[in-house]
């Protein structure tokens, strides 16, 4: 491991996930990076598990098939090896939460993306919320960079971007969710306000920096619908991809299959929303 | 039922399919290439498989002419004079094409279709009517998806009209692999490509840096992959069935020091005789137009040695039961198979071959794609057994270390979902970083195709469901691939998709 590494990035973050090839988080095939913790509660949220940190409750322990979790001076041990991924612990925790999370420092991840390097154009950084780890990424961008590969930050934008300009100005982009412009919605939606968003999403465009922007299509929601593709193209036009989501009901929590249900959005009102896209000028829209 | 009959009677075979396969049976049956009793066991114990060349070769098995000289000169025997615009080219291709035997009798090489195409193109239009109409003719009369075009690497006018047409048209012949340089190959064409190979199942991406750099000189991707001289090609491929050999030794040391070098040096052997008895006794290299005129050269030839089933060998040698746990997902296993190729690798190039001097009179590896009667039990030359395939990454990795034993062809097949359509810059991603780490042969298809590449070759499902209702299918290959899909789970490689994402 090259000395620079190890100089200095003593800092860990936690480490929910790693997609060594991906061909979903920005261009090219990317190394995907997702960061536990996020500052919003999304009801449609596919991952909850990556939502809070671990209470060390133990609750998942006993019901691993593997013993791959043990307690060990009050904490929650996650052994990797011992894992066959079943998801158990996942189902069993109250917390929204999973026990395996691992502390990564800059080092460990440069050396991983490292062996990758020959495969990949880029990382992206994702979550959870990885603006959670803002100091961290500083670090981890400066040692990607080095090894010429490119930074996406995937961010719900709950954090203040224009407050990170030494992250901005490495980073290659920043893909951000906007879920709704309707404030009160948003609300009910992920349990927080949207004006940061909304904030962000002018700051990124004005700095060049917006990659994309992406809104889940919410099924029974119409009006919202419109409203949030309506605000986020007009604002947007074509200075920025726009990729709309169909709600999907794989991976979503009870309430989230409560409120929106186990069906996703039908093809004519999709068709009518990358109209208003195309109307508004912003014809870099894109279905998925 | 004599085996004549049966062949008389099959309701599957079309009339030429049941010429080729009396003229089969009668190359088996013969008695004329003397055989070792040992080697004769071998077969019987599928240690040693003779692919189906019979005991009376009369032609090399592939043969790569040099087009290029019918191109500029034309032929004589085929009273063909040197073309004069894009009809008169391909008319004098599809009339000489059918004059290349090979072991299935059909021209497992058309050429680099751009490169002798490309001083024809005037208007696009006009080109893309011939080449249209070229394709039609080629599929509907060298009905075997052996049958094999190279492109690239540099882009060009035909070879764009090449990748739109084989789009369209949705044929599993002729198989096309794009000669991949990224000093030549634009990413704009590498990019055309990927979109028409995740929608038609080629072209295939060979490495041609690992090539060049191999000291082959010129040469094609004939058949499913194999790479041979151009004017020159394969006078056989027997194959060792490394899985047998390992039920024959007793440990590790024992495969290595007696096992190993048994087989080889039999099957080494075997080559040779084959090979004298192609160059010495059959009219090929005395009388065929092609060597007359010089569109092959005898010292261009070489012979392959084949080899499948060296994941199964490492596990069955590890005391591995479950493939999920062996060669392909665990260290222990893929070392045993580098160990493995290196002795292998040492004995083939110790062995003189018999009439190869351009080819350092070395015999070369080649990593067979297996056939259907393999089944389960030989996985194709080095690849991972199906159901048992990891993450992408790890996929590529493993592979990557056995390529470059076999100059004579390598390769895996890689099962995309949809969401690659929207992505096919990061596939050119994994595709460069899989040649820089070396491997040599890429090729991938959309799991909705018609058109799929079984192990090597393609066929289209829907002329599989015509075997299965016991209807005829026009191209030879589709009943290897009705027989791979049944034996040996053939189409059901992993899907490599956006949700496998844990």
């Amino acid at each position: 491991m090259p000395m620079h590494w190890i100089v200095a990035f003593m800092m860990k973050a936690p480490v929910n996930n790693i997609i060594d090839f991906s061909n979903v988080d920005g261009p090219g095939n990317r190394c995907a990076i997702f960061f536990q913790s996020c500052p919003f509660s999304c009801l449609y949220c596919h991952n909850p598990e990556t939502i809070r940190m671990c209470v060390h409750c133990g609750k998942c322990v006993a019901t691993c098939p593997t013993h791959a979790l043990r307690m060990e001076a009050g904490k929650v041990v996650f052994e990797t090896s011992r894992c066959v991924k079943c998801d158990t612990c996942i189902r069993v925790c109250e917390h929204q939460a999973s026990p395996r999370i691992q502390m990564m420092s800059v080092a460990d991840l440069c050396e991983h993306i490292s062996k990758l390097k020959p495969f990949i154009r880029g990382i992206t950084v994702s979550g959870g919320e990885c603006m959670n780890q803002a100091a961290f990424l500083l670090d981890l961008f400066q040692e990607v960079k080095k090894m010429g590969l490119t930074c996406l930050i995937d961010s719900n934008g709950a954090h203040d971007f224009s407050k990170y300009p030494q992250l901005l100005a490495l980073c290659d982009g920043v893909m951000l969710d906007v879920k709704a412009v309707d404030p009160h919605f948003h609300q009910k939606l992920c349990g927080a306000d949207n004006a940061m968003v909304l904030k962000n999403l002018d700051y990124l465009l004005e700095n060049g920096k917006l990659q994309e922007v992406r809104t889940v299509l919410l099924p029974n929601e119409k009006e919202q619908n419109r409203k949030t593709v309506s605000y986020v193209s007009a604002r947007i036009k074509d200075r920025s991809q726009y990729k709309l989501i169909r709600y999907r009901p794989y991976g979503v929590r009870e309430a989230g299959l409560k409120a929106f249900g186990n069906q996703t959005l039908a093809m004519e009102e999709v068709a009518e929303l990358v109209e208003i896209c195309e109307k508004n000028q912003n014809h870099l829209c894109r279905i998925a | 039922m004599s085996k004549v009959s049966e062949i008389i009677k099959n309701p599957t075979l079309t009339y030429h399919q049941q010429v080729l396969a009396l003229a089969r049976l009668a190359e088996s049956e013969d008695t004329t290439l003397p055989l070792e009793p040992a080697f004769k066991q071998a077969l019987a114990d599928h240690t040693l498989c003779d692919l189906g060349e019979g005991v009376a070769p009369y032609r090399p098995r592939y043969i790569l002419p040099d087009y290029r000289i019918l191109m500029k000169k034309g032929c004589a025997f085929l009273g063909l004079t040197p073309p004069q615009d894009i009809w008169e080219a391909c008319n004098s291709l599809l009339i000489f094409y059918k004059h290349v035997p090979s072991i299935t009798s059909f021209p497992v090489w058309l050429g680099n279709l751009p490169e002798l195409l490309e001083p024809f193109h005037k208007e696009e239009a006009e080109t893309r009517k011939a080449l249209k109409l070229f394709l039609l003719h080629i599929d509907k009369t060298l009905t075997d998806s052996f049958v094999h075009a190279n492109i690239g690497p540099k882009d060009s006018p035909v070879a764009r009209i090449i990748l739109d047409l084989t789009k369209e048209m949705q044929l599993a012949i002729p198989n096309l692999s794009l000669i991949y340089d990224p000093e030549q190959t634009s990413d704009d064409f590498a990019l055309a490509c990927i979109d028409c190979m995740l929608a038609t199942s080629k072209p295939s991406f060979s490495n041609h840096v690992m090539y060049r750099a191999d000291g082959i000189g010129e040469y094609g991707i004939a058949s499913c992959y194999n790479a041979l001289k151009v004017g020159g090609g394969g006078y056989t491929l027997p194959r060792i069935r490394l899985y047998e050999c390992a039920t024959k030794a007793n440990g590790v040391e024992d495969f290595m020091d007696r096992v190993l070098p048994y087989y080889a040096e039999l099957l080494l052997r075997n080559m040779d005789t084959r090979i004298r008895y192609i160059v010495e006794e059959s009219n090929f290299f005395t009388s065929n137009f092609l060597v007359k005129e010089g569109f092959v050269k005898r010292e261009n030839f070489t012979g392959m040695f084949g080899v499948v089933g060296l994941a199964e060998c490492c596990n069955t040698l590890l005391g591995i039961s479950d493939p999920k746990q062996g060669y392909g997902n665990n260290p222990q296993a893929e070392a045993l198979g580098v160990r493995i190729m290196d002795r292998l690798e040492a004995i083939v190039k110790a062995h003189k071959g018999v009439y190869c001097e351009g080819c350092n009179n070395q015999y070369v590896l080649h990593a067979q794609v297996g056939i259907d009667a393999d089944g389960r039990d030989n996985s194709p030359g080095t690849r991972i057994p199906i159901g048992a395939e990891p993450q992408l990454p790890q996929h590529i990795q493993v592979e990557s270390h056995f390529h470059k034993y076999f100059p004579s062809g390598i390769g895996d097949i890689f099962r995309f979902d949809d969401t690659w359509n929207y992505s096919q810059e990061a596939l050119l991603d994994i595709i460069k970083g899989a040649f820089a780490s070396g491997m040599r042969y890429f090729t991938g298809y959309n799991a909705d195709n018609d058109v799929v590449r079984v192990t090597g070759y393609l066929v289209k499902k829907s002329e599989i469901d015509k075997l299965d209702r016991n209807e005829a299918s026009l191209n030879n290959v589709s009943s290897y691939g009705q027989g791979a899909k049944y034996n040996a789970n053939a189409l059901d490689r992993r899907i490599y998709d956006e949700s496998a994402r844990q």
